[in-house]
C-alpha cells in the first residue's frame, strides 16, 4: 500500500500580531506544520505500523518548506518531495491543486491521498478536493478519523451539519482530516531527528512534474486578490445593570436577532 | 473554462436540504436574496440548482426569494449527497447554460462540491465569503483571512464562472413582495454507482462534540461560575444552542471541562459568530483567544470587569440567577 500526504508550512496565525495601522507583523512569527497535516500524516503513520504501508509526503513552498518534511520523515515517513520553484510562488489553491496533482502522478502508485482539512493562514478547505477533482478520483472531506478495514476499503467519520456520517469507500480515494480535540499530535525525538536526515528528500521544479507553467503561480491562478484591509473594529457596547430576568430576556432576544435562538 | 467571457450570464444559488430534517437550509435563501441584488448590477437571472427527490415542495420558497430559474434535478437515486455525482451534474449544467457566477452554500456539502466543479471546469473559486458584490461588472467576493486577522476582496478576471462559497447565517434573507413566477428547467440525471457508500448518518449532541475554534457559537465559562448546579444549567444551555463549551484556564486546572476547551494563551484561539461569557472577568490571557468573535456577549457580576470593554452587549448581574432564567425563556418561546 502505497500513502501520499499532503503537507503544508505555515505560520503560526494564533502567534500574529497587528501594527498599529492594522496591517499583520509577519516578523519573528514561528512557522509550524499546518495542524489538520499533521494529523493526516500521524493518521498515515498509524496505518504504515499496522500494514507496513509506504508515506511519501508532499508538499510546495519555499526552501524553508523541507523543515515539514524532515519533521515528516523523523516521524516516519520513508520519501519526502518538495515542489519549490519561483515558478510555483503565489499559486491559488487551482493552480497548486494543479502543481499537487502533477507531483502525485509523478510519485505514483498511490492507493491513498490525505491532506489535512484546511490550512490555519488560509483557511480555504479547497485544495484537498481540488487535486482529487483534478487526479479524478473520489474524495471525503472533513474527516475526523479513518480506519482501514480491509486492503482496499475504507471507513471514514465525516463531519456534516449537526452530526456526522460514516462512510466506506474503495481505494484509491483521496480524505481530508481535520484534528479530533482529544488527539495529541506527535512529534519525533532526537534520535528520530537525527537517523532522518539520511532519508530521501527530492526538490522539484516544473519540470520534474512536467507542468504546464501558465497554469502555474498568480499568472496561471484563475483567482486574484485585488484589495487587503484590516477588519472593521468592533465598537465598546452598552453595560446595562439589570433584574436576573431582564438580563435574560434581553439576552433571549439578541440571540432572537441573531438567528441563535428560532 | 476561460474564452469568451461573453456568452456567460445569469447567477447561479446551489440549494441544500437538511438531509436529516429535510427542510431547505437557510443559507439557500440567504443566497438567493444575496443573488437577486447581484443580478440588478449584473442585469441578469438568477438560478437556483436543486438535486434531490421530491423538489418540488421548496419551489414557492425559492420564488419568493428572487429565483427566475429553476433547475430541478429530481431522481430517486440522489438519496444522499455524492460529491462525484453532484459535481458531474453541475458541470453538465455549467457548460450547457453558462451561468456567469455560481454561489454555493459554505457548509460542509458546499466546501465539498464546489472545488470540485472547480477543479474540472479550471475556474475560480472563493472559499468561505463574508460578502458578495459587483464592481465593474466582476463578482467581488470578500473573506476574512489569516485567522480573521486580515480581510481580502478577491475576484476571477479571465475565468467564468466566478464561484464563491458564503458563510451561512451573515447575508439577509429578503422575501419580495410580489415574486414572478419562476421558469422550471427540468434535466434528467441518474446518480451512477458512487465509490463512496453511507453507512450511518447521525446527530450529534452538539455541546458534547463541538470544538470551540470550530464552532459557530460559543458559551465559556469562568471563575464566577462556582457552583456545579449553575455548570450544569450552562451545560444544557450550550445543548439547547448548539453551542460549543469554552473555558478560562482556572475552570480547566479545576478539572470542569477539559483541556482543548481553553481559550486564550494556551488554549485554543476562536472566532465565533456568537461569545457569550459567563463569570469571566476578560484577563488579557483569556480575551487575547476571544477578542475576535463577531459578537460578544458578557455577564458579570462585577461592572468594572475588563471583558465589558470588548463586549457589544455587557451585563452586570448573577450568572447563578441569569443562566437558568434563559433556558426557561427560551423553553417557553418553543
Amino acid at each position: 500500500m502505497d500513502i501520499i500526504v499532503c503537507l503544508k508550512q505555515v505560520p503560526n496565525t494564533a502567534k500574529v500580531k497587528m501594527n498599529q495601522d492594522g496591517t499583520l507583523l509577519r516578523a519573528g512569527v514561528p512557522s509550524i506544520l499546518n495542524p489538520c497535516d499533521h494529523f493526516a500524516l500521524a493518521k498515515a503513520l498509524e496505518i504504515k505500523k499496522k500494514t507496513g504501508a509506504k508515506v511519501k509526503v508532499l508538499s510546495m513552498g519555499p526552501s524553508q518548506a523541507a523543515e515539514v518534511l524532515r519533521l515528516a520523515l523523523a516521524l516516519g515517513a520513508d520519501e519526502a518531495y518538495l515542489l519549490c520553484d519561483k515558478a510555483f510562488a503565489g499559486s491559488d489553491t487551482w493552480a497548486t491543486a494543479y502543481a499537487l496533482s502533477r507531483a502525485v502522478k509523478k510519485i505514483a502508485p498511490f492507493n491513498l491521498i490525505l491532506c489535512g482539512q484546511m490550512a490555519i493562514d488560509g483557511d480555504t478547505a479547497q485544495t484537498g478536493p481540488e487535486i482529487a477533482g483534478q487526479l479524478n478520483i473520489p474524495q471525503i472531506t472533513f474527516c475526523t478519523d479513518i480506519e482501514l478495514k480491509q486492503k482496499d476499503t475504507l471507513l471514514a467519520t465525516k463531519l456534516i451539519e449537526g452530526g456526522h456520517q460514516i462512510l466506506e469507500v474503495s481505494l484509491p480515494v483521496l480524505i481530508t482530516l481535520t484534528t479530533p480535540h482529544n488527539f495529541a499530535l506527535p512529534y519525533p525525538n532526537f534520535k528520530a531527528i537525527f537517523e532522518a536526515q539520511q532519508k530521501p528528500l527530492f526538490t522539484w521544479t516544473p519540470n520534474d512534474i512536467e507542468a504546464d507553467v501558465s497554469k502555474l503561480g498568480i499568472s496561471g491562478s484563475p483567482t486574484r486578490v485585488v484589495k487587503i484591509y484590516p477588519p472593521a473594529p468592533k465598537q465598546k457596547g452598552q453595560v446595562l445593570t439589570l433584574s436576573a430576568e431582564e438580563t435574560a430576556a434581553k439576552i433571549v432576544k439578541i440571540l432572537q436577532e441573531h438567528k441563535v435562538v428560532k | 473554462m476561460s474564452n469568451n467571457l461573453e456568452s456567460y450570464k445569469d447567477i447561479w444559488v446551489i440549494a441544500e436540504v437538511d438531509e436529516i430534517t429535510k427542510k431547505l437550509r437557510s443559507i439557500t435563501l440567504e443566497l438567493l436574496s444575496a443573488a437577486k441584488k447581484l443580478s440588478q448590477d449584473l442585469r441578469c437571472k438568477v438560478g437556483i440548482v436543486i438535486i434531490g427527490q421530491d423538489n418540488k415542495k421548496y419551489f414557492e420558497e425559492f420564488a419568493k426569494y428572487g429565483a427566475d430559474i429553476i433547475y430541478n434535478i429530481e431522481d430517486s437515486s440522489f438519496t444522499h449527497y455524492d460529491s462525484q455525482n453532484y459535481a458531474q451534474i453541475l458541470i453538465a449544467l455549467t457548460k450547457k447554460y453558462k451561468p456567469e457566477a455560481i454561489l454555493y452554500p459554505s457548509t460542509y456539502m458546499g466546501r465539498d462540491l464546489a472545488p470540485r466543479v472547480a477543479s474540472k471546469l479550471s475556474c475560480g473559486l472563493t472559499a468561505d465569503c463574508t460578502a458578495v458584490s459587483v464592481k465593474e461588472g466582476k463578482l467581488v467576493q470578500s473573506r476574512p483571512a489569516f485567522g480573521g486577522n486580515i480581510m481580502a476582496d478577491i475576484i476571477c478576471p479571465d475565468t467564468r464562472p466566478q464561484m464563491a462559497s458564503v458563510r451561512p447565517n451573515i447575508l439577509p434573507k429578503i422575501a419580495l413582495e410580489n415574486p414572478s413566477k419562476p421558469q422550471i428547467i427540468e434535466e434528467h440525471f441518474k446518480a451512477v454507482p458512487s465509490k463512496v457508500r453511507v453507512i450511518k448518518t447521525q446527530k450529534d449532541k452538539a455541546s458534547e462534540v463541538l470544538k470551540p475554534e470550530e464552532a459557530d457559537i460559543v458559551i465559556a465559562v469562568g471563575r464566577g461560575v462556582k457552583d456545579q448546579k449553575t455548570f450544569a444549567f450552562i451545560k444544557e444551555l450550550a445543548a439547547e444552542l448548539g453551542a460549543a463549551l469554552g473555558a478560562t484556564r482556572p475552570i480547566v486546572e479545576n478539572g470542569l471541562l477539559g483541556k482543548n476547551h481553553q481559550i486564550g494563551q494556551s488554549g485554543v484561539s476562536v472566532k465565533p459568530k456568537v461569545y457569550i461569557s459567563f463569570g469571566i472577568s476578560g484577563a488579557l490571557q483569556h480575551t487575547i483567544g476571544m477578542h475576535n468573535s463577531d459578537l460578544i456577549i458578557a455577564v458579570n457580576s462585577d461592572g468594572k470587569a475588563p471583558i465589558f470593554n470588548i463586549s457589544q452587549y455587557g451585563f452586570v448581574a448573577d450568572v447563578k440567577k441569569v443562566v437558568p432564567q434563559i433556558l426557561q425563556q427560551i423553553n417557553k418561546l418553543k
